[in-house]
Protein backbone atom coordinates (compact mmCIF):
# COMPACT_ATOMS: atom_id res chain seq x y z
CA UNK A 1 0.00 0.00 0.00
CA UNK A 2 1.59 3.21 -0.81
CA UNK A 3 1.94 6.79 1.30
CA UNK A 4 -1.13 9.42 1.10
CA UNK A 5 -0.09 13.06 0.27
CA UNK A 6 -1.36 16.43 0.76
CA UNK A 7 -2.20 17.90 -2.84
CA UNK A 8 -3.93 20.75 -2.17
CA UNK A 9 -4.44 23.27 0.70
CA UNK A 10 -6.70 26.50 1.22
CA UNK A 11 -8.23 28.70 4.27
CA UNK A 12 -10.38 31.70 4.33
CA UNK A 13 -9.57 34.60 6.39
CA UNK A 14 -10.18 34.45 9.58
CA UNK A 15 -12.40 36.98 10.77
CA UNK A 16 -15.05 38.30 13.37
CA UNK A 17 -18.67 38.14 12.18
CA UNK A 18 -18.34 36.72 8.50
CA UNK A 19 -20.73 38.44 6.63
CA UNK A 20 -22.20 35.27 4.80
CA UNK A 21 -23.52 31.81 5.18
CA UNK A 22 -22.14 28.65 6.27
CA UNK A 23 -22.21 27.29 3.06
CA UNK A 24 -20.31 30.65 1.65
CA UNK A 25 -18.29 30.50 4.45
CA UNK A 26 -16.85 27.17 3.71
CA UNK A 27 -16.61 27.88 -0.09
CA UNK A 28 -13.88 30.21 0.75
CA UNK A 29 -11.65 27.32 1.98
CA UNK A 30 -12.80 24.79 -0.57
CA UNK A 31 -11.77 26.87 -3.47
CA UNK A 32 -8.37 27.90 -2.34
CA UNK A 33 -7.74 24.01 -1.91
CA UNK A 34 -9.34 23.30 -5.12
CA UNK A 35 -7.19 26.20 -6.68
CA UNK A 36 -4.08 25.08 -4.81
CA UNK A 37 -4.72 21.79 -6.09
CA UNK A 38 -5.47 22.72 -9.61
CA UNK A 39 -7.81 20.41 -9.80
CA UNK A 40 -11.48 20.55 -10.43
CA UNK A 41 -15.15 18.80 -8.33
CA UNK A 42 -14.69 15.55 -10.87
CA UNK A 43 -11.49 15.14 -9.14
CA UNK A 44 -12.46 14.10 -5.62
CA UNK A 45 -14.19 10.86 -4.80
CA UNK A 46 -15.44 11.90 -0.87
CA UNK A 47 -15.58 15.21 1.45
CA UNK A 48 -15.19 14.97 4.99
CA UNK A 49 -16.78 18.47 6.21
CA UNK A 50 -15.64 19.06 10.10
CA UNK A 51 -17.19 21.35 12.60
CA UNK A 52 -18.12 21.39 16.12
CA UNK A 53 -21.81 21.22 15.70
CA UNK A 54 -22.98 23.07 18.99
CA UNK A 55 -22.25 26.63 16.24
CA UNK A 56 -24.26 25.55 13.94
CA UNK A 57 -27.93 25.94 13.58
CA UNK A 58 -27.86 23.63 9.97
CA UNK A 59 -28.50 19.89 10.98
CA UNK A 60 -25.62 17.64 9.15
CA UNK A 61 -23.64 20.41 6.95
CA UNK A 62 -21.99 17.58 5.11
CA UNK A 63 -24.96 17.25 2.32
CA UNK A 64 -25.96 20.89 2.40
CA UNK A 65 -21.85 21.63 1.76
CA UNK A 66 -21.53 18.66 -0.75
CA UNK A 67 -24.25 20.08 -2.80
CA UNK A 68 -22.39 23.73 -2.89
CA UNK A 69 -19.08 22.13 -3.67
CA UNK A 70 -20.45 19.97 -6.24
CA UNK A 71 -19.30 16.94 -4.80
CA UNK A 72 -22.42 15.28 -5.26
CA UNK A 73 -23.40 11.71 -5.92
CA UNK A 74 -19.97 11.08 -4.42
CA UNK A 75 -19.96 10.39 -0.50
CA UNK A 76 -19.53 12.82 2.28
CA UNK A 77 -18.96 12.56 5.80
CA UNK A 78 -19.49 14.87 9.00
CA UNK A 79 -16.44 14.29 11.29
CA UNK A 80 -16.80 15.93 15.14
CA UNK A 81 -14.09 16.10 17.54
CA UNK A 82 -14.39 19.74 18.95
CA UNK A 83 -11.35 22.06 18.05
CA UNK A 84 -9.46 19.05 16.51
CA UNK A 85 -12.49 17.82 14.37
CA UNK A 86 -10.12 19.11 11.13
CA UNK A 87 -7.00 16.75 12.37
CA UNK A 88 -9.75 13.76 12.71
CA UNK A 89 -11.45 14.52 9.33
CA UNK A 90 -7.40 14.19 7.68
CA UNK A 91 -6.94 11.27 9.77
CA UNK A 92 -10.41 9.58 8.11
CA UNK A 93 -9.38 10.60 4.92
CA UNK A 94 -5.84 9.26 5.34
CA UNK A 95 -7.87 5.51 6.25
CA UNK A 96 -10.32 5.84 3.12
CA UNK A 97 -7.55 6.31 0.98
CA UNK A 98 -5.72 3.15 2.71
CA UNK A 99 -8.18 0.87 2.62
CA UNK A 100 -8.48 1.77 -1.17
CA UNK A 101 -12.03 3.29 -0.79
CA UNK A 102 -11.17 6.35 -2.33
CA UNK A 103 -8.22 8.35 -4.10
CA UNK A 104 -8.98 11.86 -3.36
CA UNK A 105 -11.14 13.07 -0.80
CA UNK A 106 -11.25 16.96 0.06
CA UNK A 107 -11.62 18.37 4.05
CA UNK A 108 -13.15 20.86 4.70
CA UNK A 109 -13.36 22.47 8.56
CA UNK A 110 -15.29 25.57 9.07
CA UNK A 111 -17.00 27.37 12.62
CA UNK A 112 -18.87 30.34 12.17
CA UNK A 113 -18.78 31.00 15.83
CA UNK A 114 -20.96 34.43 15.09
CA UNK A 115 -23.26 32.16 13.37
CA UNK A 116 -25.45 32.48 17.48
CA UNK A 117 -25.60 35.53 19.40
CA UNK A 118 -23.32 35.87 21.70
CA UNK A 119 -25.65 35.02 24.66
CA UNK A 120 -26.73 31.46 23.28
CA UNK A 121 -22.80 31.33 22.79
CA UNK A 122 -22.15 32.17 26.30
CA UNK A 123 -24.85 29.48 27.18
CA UNK A 124 -23.21 26.78 25.01
CA UNK A 125 -20.23 27.60 27.15
CA UNK A 126 -21.45 26.52 30.12
CA UNK A 127 -22.11 22.82 28.52
CA UNK A 128 -18.73 22.68 27.18
CA UNK A 129 -17.73 19.98 29.33
CA UNK A 130 -19.72 17.05 31.56
CA UNK A 131 -22.74 18.57 31.58
CA UNK A 132 -24.04 16.08 34.06
CA UNK A 133 -21.02 16.45 37.22
CA UNK A 134 -18.90 19.58 36.04
CA UNK A 135 -21.15 21.95 34.21
CA UNK A 136 -23.62 22.83 37.18
CA UNK A 137 -20.42 24.38 39.11
CA UNK A 138 -20.01 27.24 36.76
CA UNK A 139 -17.46 25.77 34.72
CA UNK A 140 -15.54 27.46 31.25
CA UNK A 141 -12.90 26.62 28.73
CA UNK A 142 -10.57 28.97 30.45
CA UNK A 143 -10.75 27.76 33.75
CA UNK A 144 -9.90 24.35 32.99
CA UNK A 145 -6.59 25.28 31.37
CA UNK A 146 -6.53 27.73 34.14
CA UNK A 147 -6.31 24.89 36.53
CA UNK A 148 -3.39 23.08 34.46
CA UNK A 149 -1.61 26.53 34.64
CA UNK A 150 -2.10 27.05 38.12
CA UNK A 151 -0.69 22.86 38.83
CA UNK A 152 2.15 23.53 36.49
CA UNK A 153 3.20 26.67 38.07
CA UNK A 154 3.09 24.87 41.41
CA UNK A 155 4.64 22.19 40.48
CA UNK A 156 7.60 23.73 37.74
CA UNK A 157 7.40 26.91 39.15
CA UNK A 158 6.10 28.42 35.75
CA UNK A 159 4.97 32.25 35.93
CA UNK A 160 2.16 34.24 34.57
CA UNK A 161 5.51 36.13 32.86
CA UNK A 162 6.69 32.80 31.49
CA UNK A 163 3.02 32.52 30.00
CA UNK A 164 2.97 36.33 28.54
CA UNK A 165 6.07 35.41 26.38
CA UNK A 166 4.22 32.93 24.40
CA UNK A 167 1.57 35.20 23.62
CA UNK A 168 4.36 37.90 22.53
CA UNK A 169 5.41 35.40 20.13
CA UNK A 170 2.35 34.71 18.70
CA UNK A 171 0.74 38.12 18.13
CA UNK A 172 5.08 38.57 15.99
CA UNK A 173 3.40 36.07 13.33
CA UNK A 174 -0.08 37.09 13.07
CA UNK A 175 0.94 40.64 12.37
CA UNK A 176 2.76 39.34 9.40
CA UNK A 177 0.02 36.77 9.12
CA UNK A 178 -2.49 38.29 6.28
CA UNK A 179 -4.93 36.07 7.39
CA UNK A 180 -4.96 35.92 11.17
CA UNK A 181 -7.81 37.95 12.89
CA UNK A 182 -5.69 39.82 15.40
CA UNK A 183 -3.17 41.09 13.31
CA UNK A 184 -1.88 43.86 16.37
CA UNK A 185 1.48 43.41 18.31
CA UNK A 186 1.50 42.35 21.78
CA UNK A 187 4.17 43.38 24.50
CA UNK A 188 5.39 41.66 27.16
CA UNK A 189 4.39 45.23 29.38
CA UNK A 190 0.88 45.13 28.33
CA UNK A 191 0.07 42.55 30.69
CA UNK A 192 1.52 44.16 33.48
CA UNK A 193 -0.26 47.37 32.34
CA UNK A 194 -4.18 47.82 34.39
CA UNK A 195 -5.24 49.72 31.12
CA UNK A 196 -4.27 47.08 28.73
CA UNK A 197 -7.18 44.70 28.08
CA UNK A 198 -4.40 42.05 27.90
CA UNK A 199 -3.66 42.25 31.72
CA UNK A 200 -7.59 41.54 32.52
CA UNK A 201 -8.26 38.19 34.70
CA UNK A 202 -10.38 35.76 33.16
CA UNK A 203 -9.56 32.50 35.20
CA UNK A 204 -6.83 33.02 37.40
CA UNK A 205 -4.01 32.71 36.94
CA UNK A 206 -5.33 33.11 33.32
CA UNK A 207 -5.31 36.86 31.83
CA UNK A 208 -7.17 38.05 28.43
CA UNK A 209 -3.77 38.19 26.94
CA UNK A 210 -3.71 34.09 27.68
CA UNK A 211 -6.83 33.28 25.22
CA UNK A 212 -6.93 32.74 22.00
CA UNK A 213 -9.54 34.85 19.88
CA UNK A 214 -12.86 33.61 18.37
CA UNK A 215 -13.21 33.26 14.87
CA UNK A 216 -15.33 33.08 11.79
CA UNK A 217 -12.92 30.44 9.21
CA UNK A 218 -12.97 27.80 7.51
CA UNK A 219 -9.72 25.56 6.14
CA UNK A 220 -9.33 22.90 3.44
CA UNK A 221 -6.71 19.75 2.65
CA UNK A 222 -6.88 17.84 -0.21
CA UNK A 223 -5.69 14.57 0.28
CA UNK A 224 -4.62 11.72 -1.99
CA UNK A 225 -3.21 8.20 -2.69
CA UNK A 226 0.53 8.36 -3.79
CA UNK A 227 -0.39 7.51 -7.57
CA UNK A 228 -3.30 10.51 -7.65
CA UNK A 229 -0.84 12.67 -5.82
CA UNK A 230 2.33 12.18 -7.91
CA UNK A 231 -0.05 12.37 -11.21
CA UNK A 232 -2.23 15.64 -9.94
CA UNK A 233 0.89 17.26 -8.23
CA UNK A 234 4.31 18.29 -8.41
CA UNK A 235 5.23 19.36 -4.58
CA UNK A 236 3.08 16.41 -2.74
CA UNK A 237 3.68 16.69 1.25
CA UNK A 238 3.37 12.88 2.38
CA UNK A 239 1.60 12.01 5.66
CA UNK A 240 4.29 10.55 7.74
CA UNK A 241 2.28 9.48 10.89
CA UNK A 242 -0.93 9.92 12.64
CA UNK A 243 -1.42 9.91 15.98
CA UNK A 244 -4.56 10.18 18.02
CA UNK A 245 -6.07 9.52 21.68
CA UNK A 246 -8.25 10.74 24.46
CA UNK A 247 -9.03 11.04 27.71
CA UNK A 248 -11.83 11.47 30.45
CA UNK A 249 -14.34 14.61 29.90
CA UNK A 250 -14.58 15.19 33.95
CA UNK A 251 -11.52 16.20 35.61
CA UNK A 252 -12.19 13.68 38.61
CA UNK A 253 -11.19 10.79 35.85
CA UNK A 254 -7.84 12.02 35.14
CA UNK A 255 -4.49 11.70 36.58
CA UNK A 256 -2.20 14.62 34.54
CA UNK A 257 -3.08 18.18 35.36
CA UNK A 258 0.66 19.63 34.06
CA UNK A 259 0.32 18.22 30.20
CA UNK A 260 -2.09 16.57 28.28
CA UNK A 261 -2.07 12.83 27.72
CA UNK A 262 -3.80 13.37 24.72
CA UNK A 263 -0.93 15.44 23.43
CA UNK A 264 1.83 13.18 24.46
CA UNK A 265 -0.08 9.64 23.37
CA UNK A 266 -1.14 10.85 20.09
CA UNK A 267 2.68 12.32 19.46
CA UNK A 268 4.28 8.82 20.64
CA UNK A 269 2.13 7.04 18.13
CA UNK A 270 2.76 9.48 15.45
CA UNK A 271 6.58 9.77 15.47
CA UNK A 272 6.47 5.85 15.97
CA UNK A 273 4.45 5.47 12.39
CA UNK A 274 6.36 8.04 11.16
CA UNK A 275 9.77 6.70 12.10
CA UNK A 276 11.44 10.13 13.28
CA UNK A 277 11.83 11.78 16.74
CA UNK A 278 11.42 15.16 18.77
CA UNK A 279 14.89 16.42 17.39
CA UNK A 280 13.80 15.78 13.62
CA UNK A 281 11.01 18.50 13.45
CA UNK A 282 12.06 21.59 12.00
CA UNK A 283 8.58 23.61 12.24
CA UNK A 284 5.26 22.65 13.97
CA UNK A 285 2.22 24.16 14.95
CA UNK A 286 0.69 23.03 17.95
CA UNK A 287 -2.35 24.14 19.74
CA UNK A 288 -2.22 27.24 21.46
CA UNK A 289 -6.09 27.74 22.14
CA UNK A 290 -4.47 29.28 26.03
CA UNK A 291 -0.73 29.67 26.44
CA UNK A 292 -0.58 27.38 28.80
CA UNK A 293 -1.97 25.46 26.19
CA UNK A 294 1.21 25.29 23.97
CA UNK A 295 3.80 25.75 26.93
CA UNK A 296 2.50 21.99 27.91
CA UNK A 297 2.74 20.78 24.22
CA UNK A 298 6.38 22.32 23.93
CA UNK A 299 6.95 19.32 27.06
CA UNK A 300 3.83 16.45 25.38
CA UNK A 301 5.94 16.25 22.22
CA UNK A 302 9.39 16.58 23.48
CA UNK A 303 10.40 19.72 22.53
CA UNK A 304 11.60 20.26 26.33
CA UNK A 305 11.46 18.05 29.33
CA UNK A 306 8.83 18.55 31.34
CA UNK A 307 9.05 21.65 33.41
CA UNK A 308 11.57 22.95 31.46
CA UNK A 309 9.12 24.51 28.56
CA UNK A 310 9.42 27.97 29.87
CA UNK A 311 13.14 28.03 29.10
CA UNK A 312 12.25 27.21 25.64
CA UNK A 313 10.22 30.16 24.93
CA UNK A 314 12.36 32.11 26.96
CA UNK A 315 15.48 31.63 24.92
CA UNK A 316 13.33 32.02 21.84
CA UNK A 317 14.03 28.52 20.66
CA UNK A 318 10.27 28.54 19.05
CA UNK A 319 10.50 31.63 17.69
CA UNK A 320 11.65 31.20 13.40
CA UNK A 321 15.02 31.26 14.12
CA UNK A 322 15.00 28.94 16.93
CA UNK A 323 15.90 25.40 17.14
CA UNK A 324 12.28 23.84 16.27
CA UNK A 325 10.01 26.70 15.16
CA UNK A 326 6.44 26.36 16.69
CA UNK A 327 3.41 28.74 15.67
CA UNK A 328 5.11 31.07 13.47
CA UNK A 329 1.62 32.15 11.71
CA UNK A 330 0.49 33.11 14.49
CA UNK A 331 -0.95 30.17 16.12
CA UNK A 332 -4.52 30.25 17.44
CA UNK A 333 -3.93 33.01 19.78
CA UNK A 334 -3.62 35.56 16.97
CA UNK A 335 -4.35 34.05 14.29
CA UNK A 336 -7.72 32.89 15.61
CA UNK A 337 -9.52 29.58 16.82
CA UNK A 338 -13.00 28.87 14.17
CA UNK A 339 -13.26 24.99 15.92
CA UNK A 340 -13.68 23.00 13.04
CA UNK A 341 -11.40 25.04 10.84
CA UNK A 342 -8.57 25.43 13.21
CA UNK A 343 -6.73 21.97 12.91
CA UNK A 344 -7.04 21.91 8.66
CA UNK A 345 -5.52 25.50 9.22
CA UNK A 346 -2.28 24.17 11.48
CA UNK A 347 -2.28 21.57 8.81
CA UNK A 348 -2.02 24.54 5.82
CA UNK A 349 0.61 26.14 7.91
CA UNK A 350 2.96 23.16 7.91
CA UNK A 351 2.28 21.90 4.16
CA UNK A 352 3.42 25.32 3.05
CA UNK A 353 6.39 25.69 4.78
CA UNK A 354 7.66 22.33 3.46
CA UNK A 355 6.76 23.88 0.41
CA UNK A 356 8.60 26.83 0.75
CA UNK A 357 5.53 28.94 0.06
CA UNK A 358 5.48 30.15 3.46
CA UNK A 359 6.16 34.23 2.55
CA UNK A 360 7.54 36.16 5.30
CA UNK A 361 6.85 33.58 7.96
CA UNK A 362 8.48 30.75 6.32
CA UNK A 363 11.38 28.81 8.21
CA UNK A 364 14.56 28.02 6.63
CA UNK A 365 14.23 24.93 3.84
CA UNK A 366 12.48 22.57 6.54
CA UNK A 367 11.65 19.04 5.45
CA UNK A 368 9.73 17.45 8.07
CA UNK A 369 6.77 19.16 10.16
CA UNK A 370 4.16 18.60 13.11
CA UNK A 371 0.67 19.28 13.54
CA UNK A 372 -0.22 19.34 16.85
CA UNK A 373 -4.10 19.72 17.42
CA UNK A 374 -6.37 19.22 20.99
CA UNK A 375 -10.43 18.91 21.32
CA UNK A 376 -11.66 20.43 24.35
CA UNK A 377 -9.42 20.32 27.42
CA UNK A 378 -7.29 18.04 26.22
CA UNK A 379 -9.96 15.60 25.84
CA UNK A 380 -9.42 14.14 21.99
CA UNK A 381 -5.74 14.69 20.77
CA UNK A 382 -4.18 14.29 16.97
CA UNK A 383 -1.02 14.90 16.21
CA UNK A 384 0.25 14.83 12.39
CA UNK A 385 3.57 14.64 10.74
CA UNK A 386 4.41 15.87 7.30
CA UNK A 387 7.25 15.81 5.11
CA UNK A 388 8.47 16.00 1.73
CA UNK B 1 -33.39 2.60 44.19
CA UNK B 2 -35.61 3.74 47.11
CA UNK B 3 -37.52 6.79 47.30
CA UNK B 4 -41.64 6.84 46.55
CA UNK B 5 -42.81 6.07 43.44
CA UNK B 6 -43.00 8.98 40.88
CA UNK B 7 -44.18 9.31 37.65
CA UNK B 8 -40.74 10.85 36.33
CA UNK B 9 -38.28 10.87 39.23
CA UNK B 10 -35.97 13.84 37.93
CA UNK B 11 -34.33 14.69 41.12
CA UNK B 12 -31.49 15.31 39.95
CA UNK B 13 -32.14 18.71 38.45
CA UNK B 14 -31.76 19.65 41.73
CA UNK B 15 -28.28 19.17 41.06
CA UNK B 16 -25.26 22.81 40.57
CA UNK B 17 -26.43 26.19 40.41
CA UNK B 18 -27.51 25.46 37.05
CA UNK B 19 -28.40 22.18 36.05
CA UNK B 20 -28.60 20.58 32.68
CA UNK B 21 -29.61 16.52 33.87
CA UNK B 22 -32.58 16.52 35.79
CA UNK B 23 -33.08 11.84 34.99
CA UNK B 24 -30.22 9.71 35.74
CA UNK B 25 -29.86 6.05 37.67
CA UNK B 26 -28.28 7.76 40.29
CA UNK B 27 -30.62 9.86 41.47
CA UNK B 28 -30.12 8.81 44.90
CA UNK B 29 -27.46 10.59 45.22
CA UNK B 30 -29.56 13.94 45.48
CA UNK B 31 -31.56 12.91 48.57
CA UNK B 32 -27.71 11.53 49.90
CA UNK B 33 -26.54 15.21 49.22
CA UNK B 34 -30.07 16.56 51.42
CA UNK B 35 -29.24 14.56 54.39
CA UNK B 36 -25.27 16.43 54.35
CA UNK B 37 -23.37 13.47 52.46
CA UNK B 38 -21.80 13.06 49.17
CA UNK B 39 -21.51 9.84 47.71
CA UNK B 40 -19.64 8.03 45.24
CA UNK B 41 -20.81 4.76 43.88
CA UNK B 42 -18.37 0.84 44.47
CA UNK B 43 -19.04 -1.79 42.09
CA UNK B 44 -20.33 -4.63 44.08
CA UNK B 45 -18.75 -7.58 41.91
CA UNK B 46 -15.60 -5.78 41.26
CA UNK B 47 -14.98 -3.28 43.81
CA UNK B 48 -13.98 -0.21 41.35
CA UNK B 49 -14.74 2.86 42.94
CA UNK B 50 -16.61 5.72 40.80
CA UNK B 51 -16.38 9.43 41.67
CA UNK B 52 -18.76 11.07 40.26
CA UNK B 53 -21.04 7.90 40.92
CA UNK B 54 -21.88 5.98 38.40
CA UNK B 55 -24.61 3.21 37.45
CA UNK B 56 -22.62 1.11 35.41
CA UNK B 57 -19.20 -0.42 35.74
CA UNK B 58 -16.88 -0.73 32.86
CA UNK B 59 -14.35 -3.14 34.24
CA UNK B 60 -17.07 -5.70 34.77
CA UNK B 61 -20.10 -4.43 32.85
CA UNK B 62 -22.02 -5.06 35.92
CA UNK B 63 -24.68 -2.47 37.29
CA UNK B 64 -24.58 -3.31 40.55
CA UNK B 65 -23.54 -0.57 43.04
CA UNK B 66 -23.21 0.23 46.75
CA UNK B 67 -22.68 3.85 48.03
CA UNK B 68 -19.51 5.11 50.04
CA UNK B 69 -19.58 8.27 51.43
CA UNK B 70 -16.32 10.75 50.79
CA UNK B 71 -15.17 11.54 54.15
CA UNK B 72 -11.79 12.85 55.33
CA UNK B 73 -9.14 14.95 53.32
CA UNK B 74 -8.29 15.29 50.08
CA UNK B 75 -5.41 17.20 48.61
CA UNK B 76 -5.99 20.50 46.15
CA UNK B 77 -4.87 19.00 42.95
CA UNK B 78 -5.43 22.81 41.43
CA UNK B 79 -8.15 25.50 40.91
CA UNK B 80 -9.31 28.75 39.22
CA UNK B 81 -10.90 31.70 40.25
CA UNK B 82 -13.33 33.07 37.38
CA UNK B 83 -14.12 36.29 37.03
CA UNK B 84 -16.51 35.38 34.13
CA UNK B 85 -19.38 33.04 34.30
CA UNK B 86 -21.71 31.31 31.73
CA UNK B 87 -25.41 32.11 31.73
CA UNK B 88 -26.62 31.54 34.60
CA UNK B 89 -24.00 31.69 37.22
CA UNK B 90 -23.18 35.62 37.15
CA UNK B 91 -24.86 35.83 40.80
CA UNK B 92 -21.51 33.43 42.18
CA UNK B 93 -19.12 35.38 40.82
CA UNK B 94 -16.73 35.49 41.82
CA UNK B 95 -15.78 31.81 42.36
CA UNK B 96 -13.07 29.42 42.18
CA UNK B 97 -13.53 25.67 40.56
CA UNK B 98 -11.12 22.99 42.21
CA UNK B 99 -10.27 19.01 41.81
CA UNK B 100 -9.13 17.21 45.22
CA UNK B 101 -7.34 14.27 45.42
CA UNK B 102 -9.11 10.95 47.92
CA UNK B 103 -5.93 8.97 46.08
CA UNK B 104 -8.83 6.26 45.16
CA UNK B 105 -10.71 9.01 43.33
CA UNK B 106 -10.75 12.53 43.21
CA UNK B 107 -13.46 15.17 43.58
CA UNK B 108 -14.13 17.80 40.82
CA UNK B 109 -16.23 20.60 42.77
CA UNK B 110 -15.95 24.67 44.16
CA UNK B 111 -14.25 25.76 47.16
CA UNK B 112 -16.56 27.34 49.84
CA UNK B 113 -16.89 30.89 48.98
CA UNK B 114 -15.61 31.34 52.79
CA UNK B 115 -12.10 30.27 52.13
CA UNK B 116 -9.97 33.77 51.53
CA UNK B 117 -7.88 33.06 48.27
CA UNK B 118 -4.44 34.11 49.72
CA UNK B 119 -5.35 31.02 51.97
CA UNK B 120 -5.50 28.69 48.92
CA UNK B 121 -2.45 26.39 47.98
CA UNK B 122 -1.90 23.56 45.94
CA UNK B 123 -1.32 20.33 47.74
CA UNK B 124 -3.48 21.82 51.08
CA UNK B 125 -5.64 19.58 52.15
CA UNK B 126 -9.40 20.48 52.22
CA UNK B 127 -12.59 18.31 52.63
CA UNK B 128 -15.62 18.24 50.44
CA UNK B 129 -18.95 19.03 52.29
CA UNK B 130 -22.89 19.23 51.15
CA UNK B 131 -23.85 22.50 50.42
CA UNK B 132 -26.76 24.53 49.50
CA UNK B 133 -26.44 27.01 46.95
CA UNK B 134 -28.60 31.07 47.71
CA UNK B 135 -31.39 29.99 45.01
CA UNK B 136 -32.10 26.33 46.87
CA UNK B 137 -30.15 24.40 44.49
CA UNK B 138 -27.64 21.52 46.05
CA UNK B 139 -24.12 21.09 45.36
CA UNK B 140 -20.76 20.41 47.19
CA UNK B 141 -17.72 22.45 48.14
CA UNK B 142 -13.96 22.52 49.43
CA UNK B 143 -13.15 23.50 52.86
CA UNK B 144 -9.98 23.97 54.66
CA UNK B 145 -9.11 20.34 56.44
ZN1 LIG C 1 -17.17 -3.88 38.38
Amino acid sequence: MGKVGIIGVGQSAFVRGYPGSIRELAFEGFKEGMQDAHITAKDIDASVICSAPEYDKQRSPAGVFAEYFGLTPQPTFYVESLCSSSSMGVRLAYSLIKAGLHDVVAVVGFQKMSEISSAESQERMGRGADIQWESPFGTMMPAYYAMYARAHMAKYGTTSDDLALIRVKAATYGQINEKAVYRKAVTFEMFSDPESPMSNPVASPLRVGDCCANADGSSCIIVASEEKAKALCKKPVWILGLGAASTAVNMAGRELFTGLTVGEQAGEQAYKMAGVTTKDIDVAEVHDCFTIAEMMAYENLGFAKPGEGKDLIKSKETYKEGSIPVNVDGGLLSKGHPIGATGGSQIRTIVLQLRGEAGEMQVKDPEIGLVHNIGGVGLYGNVTILGR
Amino acid sequence: MGKKKKEVDDRFKKFGTVTFTSITKINDFIDQLEQGKVMGTRCKECGLVFFPPRADCYQCLKSDMEWFEVTGKGKLVSYSKLEFAPVGFGDDLPYAIALLDYGDYKVFGRIADSVPEDEIEVGMQMETVANTLPNGQLNYVFQKA
